[in-house]
């Protein structure tokens, strides 16, 4: 009596496995690319118009809150709702750095809707870190 | 060089950003990222125009 060996079984488990593990060893790079320039950890993935338009969208929200005259949060460890606003803020990454360098967000109130800036510009960093994340996930296969 | 919009145009704009990058990062297909998007905006802007009525009924 013939019996078929189970021994094909094995190679087809390990394709399986190989499959949900990171496809690249730069698979982190979209996490960092993503979060410092808005949209190009997609780019990294050749997700071009999806890039485009996040770069656009973040981008625009934070030029637009920094004209609006809004406030570029500082880190500072003694108010808990600045050192909040702070890490949404560093959530643009090079928009961020490069505001800060070039003195924007520190002017003195003189519209009403200045409040309405602080919270694009921090809104704009929490958009940013959600594309980043979403940059990773199909750079490593979780997503399409 | 400053940007005063009225309070509904920072509403409307507020409502195309996040709904813009809403729509790419929660959904995989692009007809699914156009409909997720469209359906955050109009939650976006129809939530600000019912709190508005709610707040204009109140104070009278």
């Amino acid at each position: 009596m013939a019996t078929t060996p189970p021994a094909k079984a094995a190679p087809a488990n390990k394709k399986i496995e190989k499959a949900s593990e990171p496809k690249s060893p730069l698979f982190s790079t979209a996490l960092l690319v993503g979060w410092l320039v808005p949209g190009a950890g997609h780019l990294l993935s050749r997700r071009w118009v999806r890039g485009g338009l996040l770069f656009a969208a973040i981008s625009l929200m934070f030029i637009l809150g920094l004209l609006m005259q809004g406030k570029l949060y500082v880190a500072n460890a003694g108010d808990p709702l600045v050192l909040l606003g702070f890490i949404g803020d560093l959530g643009s990454g090079l928009l961020y750095i490069g505001g800060r360098l070039f003195g924007a967000g520190q002017a003195p109130v003189q519209v009403v809707t200045a409040d309405y800036g602080t919270k694009f510009i921090v809104v704009a960093g929490l958009l940013n870190i959600i594309a980043a994340v979403d940059a990773h996930n199909i750079r490593i296969g979780r997503k399409s | 060089m400053t940007f005063a919009p009225s309070h509904f145009t920072a509403v409307l704009l507020f409502a195309l950003f996040a709904s813009t990058v809403f729509g790419i990062t929660q959904r995989s297909e692009p007809r699914a990222m156009v409909r997720y998007g469209a359906y955050c905006f109009v939650l976006f802007t129809g939530a600000v125009i019912v709190a508005s009525w709610i707040m204009f009924f109140i104070h009278r």
